[in-house]
């Protein structure tokens, strides 16, 4: 037993020390292992958006923003020495897209006071403010996406799903299970009967799932997939020839290098959205001067655009609102996490503002409270169009039954709150 | 010159049989001891004692049990990652039904738990051998993640299926949960490895440890000369799955706080301790620290000098990582494909032998 490696472990750190600066908001992002396709583009927007403001505005309020990135690959023993590596660094907020790392991180940022900010995904009970004082999950959660996408079919069924059947494709994994709770409520609200359907990480094999899909044929199937596991879904969907229409993925199924692998066959395939897609926004065009043409956009800006570098982008629009916010509402421009928190729970993002920003109608509006951690939870959908190579939304920003949802998110916050000793603040 | 046992002289049996025979290796691992018993606590902090210091030990622990059963008996297993499930949901229905045992009983418990599930697993070992045990091992793997994934029984119905750690304490002291300090945490993980590897050394050079590597050298033989091959083959596997379990509990409980079965105890888990053994050396209790820190040291050390030192983009310096890692692996296996533990040992008899050696 010598402890000669650490000792040179040590070394290494130590020259590695963090820089102090003023508005510090790390960057849990994963560019290798089994997501990184997908992880990659999302930490591109997120960081552009950012560059965009420092090159453009000097910053937020006259502070430069760092946005330092640790490489998790997606795994939570590597995101827990991202955040442990970053925290001391002065760093405000956590957006490490991963449920996973987020279920790791909860119990944590609570302790260390700092924000963890997760964008449509995480633990969705987090909407709950008065347990979860440091989490925030605004514009939607995985049930608000399961419930709107119901919406949507009782939409196009006349009002009643009565009799139908629907198939829930999932990542077996915490993310995949979220939505099974609400979908059974609502399967009993309205009738319809639900197949469940696990996928094992990280998705390649899924055969026997859509072989049985053949053979039930089920009116609609609805997937909650990320990475792979979306490409192969969708073509072996092509190969079944269920018809696209019918197939709702959620918004991590939502991108173009999901249906590209499939080509033509992809055409009509629909996901969820809260956030716009293309690259018609004058926020764009910004972004063209400022980052991408002086070579400043991260990785080269190849994926500029996208959408899963839109919704990266989008997590650093709300971010970025925060912080003004909280600067606006402290009077210093060095916020603390604490102020940061406060910002978060005033934030207001409404219409208008998004159109100053050069986003109109991009997301949803979204109004926070001490309470109400988690917005309105509005979505919409959008759908492929393989010939133009595009997402087109089809509808406008749906609110999803509150009245299910709130139950359960009261019930699983509770059983939290049991569980981890805490109790819920007033607000 | 600085490493010789001249005058070192040993007047009893109990002298010569000890772990550490020459003077300066004794006093090597009680300076190690008394650096990680009396001094880290002091000046650990949280990204040491979470980035760098409890993986290693809770991996050591993982692979001194591997070993056992891989590097003393000679049983092939793939199924550390599943048993290593074991020990997490175990100590985590524990916690959670019994809130006011202490926690560390919880995670004997635990191991106890997986020993029991270990020699079920360890029971086709009676028949098949090899690469035979290693599918069926595998088995084991699949079958545990699986049914931890699939019975709601296991994540006490929780709607997304993960594992949280609630606050427990030793002593006053929270060993689990967030608010549990560095130190705690540290000292936790570091008071088990010690004792397992302790009871690991015992354990492999007494009656039972010589019936183990009978067993690997030579079955027929071994049972020719009096070894019973059922108790040594389920002892074996009882005892490794003990520690395995152990780890488990630690790595969800202490050092991760929330596992979600399929990521944190997955098929890579196995692998994972399974090079470490390869590495460090099968069949040595040294090789199980010396591979846990290669393998959970390196990565954190090159991504620190990749990305915090030369200021690489953290893409590129991971998949250099891997290349790194999986060159050094390569090369070690060419140059001493019995681990880091035969290197030391060779290191330390040329310095015996210096200024003269063969």
């Amino acid at each position: 037993m010598k402890l000669t490696f650490p000792a040179l472990v040590a070394a290494a750190v130590m020259a590695a020390g963090p820089v102090l600066a003023d508005l510090v908001v790390p960057n849990l992002s994963y560019r290798t292992g089994p997501y990184g396709a997908n992880g990659t583009q999302y930490a591109d927007g997120f960081n552009d958006y950012f560059t965009l403001l420092n090159e453009r505005d000097g910053g937020i309020g006259g502070q430069i923003v760092q946005v330092p990135e640790c490489e998790t690959a997606y795994n939570t023993e590597k995101g827990v020495e991202c955040y442990e590596a970053t925290k001391d660094t002065g760093a405000l907020i956590y957006n490490p897209l991963s449920t996973g790392i987020t279920y790791q991180l909860i119990p944590k940022v609570a302790v260390d006071k700092k924000v963890l900010y997760t964008p449509g995904y995480g633990r969705t009970s987090a909407k709950n403010g008065r347990v979860f004082e440091w989490v925030f999950n605004a514009p939607a959660n995985y049930w608000d996406g399961a419930s709107v996408a119901v919406k949507y079919l009782l939409d196009q069924n006349e009002g009643s799903l009565e009799g139908k059947t629907i198939a829930l494709v999932y990542h077996n994994s915490a993310y995949g299970k979220e939505p099974i709770r609400t979908l059974q409520e609502l399967g009993e609200k309205h009738g319809f009967s639900l197949t469940e359907l696990p996928v094992e990480a990280p998705g390649q094999e899924q055969k026997s799932q859509w072989l049985q899909i053949r053979r039930e044929q089920p009116d609609y199937v609805i997937m909650y997939g990320w990475g792979v596991m979306n490409q192969v879904a969708i073509q072996e969907a092509a190969n079944i020839r269920f018809p696209m229409e019918n197939f709702i993925g959620i918004w991590w199924a939502g991108s173009e290098i999901d249906v590209q692998p499939a080509g033509a066959a992809a055409d009509g395939y629909k996901s969820l959205t809260f956030n716009g897609v293309g690259m018609d926004y004058p926020l764009y065009d910004d972004l063209q001067t400022h980052v991408i043409d002086p070579g400043k956009a991260s990785q080269g800006g190849q994926h500029v655009g996208s959408a899963v570098y839109s919704r990266g982008m989008y997590a650093a629009v709300v971010i970025a609102e925060a912080i003004r916010t909280a600067q606006e509402m402290s009077g210093t421009d060095e916020i603390t996490p604490e102020q940061l928190r406060d910002g978060f729970e005033n934030l207001s993002i409404t219409p208008e503002r998004l159109e100053e920003i050069g986003l109109p109608d991009f997301g949803p509006e979204i109004a926070m409270s001490c309470e109400n951690h988690g917005g309105s939870g509005m979505a919409r959908l959008q759908q492929w169009d393989a010939t133009a190579g595009q997402w087109n939304l089809i509808t406008e920003f749906t609110e999803p039954d509150q009245e299910v949802l709130s139950a359960l998110i009261e019930e699983d916050s509770a059983a939290y709150a049991a569980e981890a000793g805490i109790t819920p603040r007033d607000c | 010159m600085i490493y010789r046992e001249a005058g070192d002289f040993k007047t009893s049996y109990r002298a010569d049989g000890q772990t550490f025979p020459i003077r300066l290796e004794r006093w090597g691992y009680y300076t190690v001891l008394a650096v990680a018993f009396g001094i880290i606590p002091f000046v650990i902090n949280d990204y040491w004692a979470n980035a760098v210091l409890v993986p290693f030990l809770i991996y050591a622990i993982a692979a001194l049990g591997l070993n056992i059963l891989t590097g003393y008996a000679g049983q092939v297993s793939l199924g550390t990652g599943g048993f290593m499930a074991v020990g997490a949901y175990a100590v985590y229905k524990l916690m959670t039904s019994f809130p006011g045992v202490s926690i560390l009983i919880h995670i004997l418990l635990a191991g106890g738990i997986t020993a029991g599930v270990g020699v079920l697993f360890g029971l086709p070992s009676l028949r098949i051998k090899g690469f035979y045990l290693a599918v069926a091992t595998l088995a084991a793997q699949f079958f545990l993640v699986w049914l931890f994934n699939k019975v709601p029984w296991f994540y006490n119905y929780s709607a997304s299926g993960q594992i949280t750690a609630p606050t427990r304490e030793i002593l006053g002291f929270a060993v689990t949960g967030p608010t549990t300090s560095a130190p705690a945490k540290y000292l936790v993980c570091l008071v088990l490895a010690f004792l397992l590897a302790w009871v690991a050394r015992n354990l492999t050079r007494g009656s039972i440890g010589r019936k183990w590597m009978a067993i690997r050298d030579m079955d027929i033989a071994a049972e020719i000369i009096g070894v019973d091959p059922l108790r040594a083959k389920l002892s074996a596997f009882a005892v490794s799955s003990f520690f395995i379990g152990i780890a488990g509990a630690l790595l969800f409980a202490v050092y991760l706080g929330a596992a979600e079965v399929g990521e944190a105890f997955g098929i890579n888990k196995s692998f994972l301790v399974l090079f470490m053994i390869i590495i460090g050396g099968l069949g040595s209790i040294f090789g199980s620290f010396a591979g846990a820190a290669f393998m959970v040291l390196l990565p954190v050390l090159l991504k620190n000098v990749l990305v915090g030192n030369l200021g690489w983009p953290t893409d590129l310096a991971a998949h250099i990582e891997l290349m790194i890692v999986g060159a050094l692996i390569v090369t070690f296996l060419i140059v001493e494909p019995h681990g880091l533990a035969r290197l030391w040992r060779l290191t330390k008899e040329k310095l015996r032998l210096w200024p003269f050696p063969h």
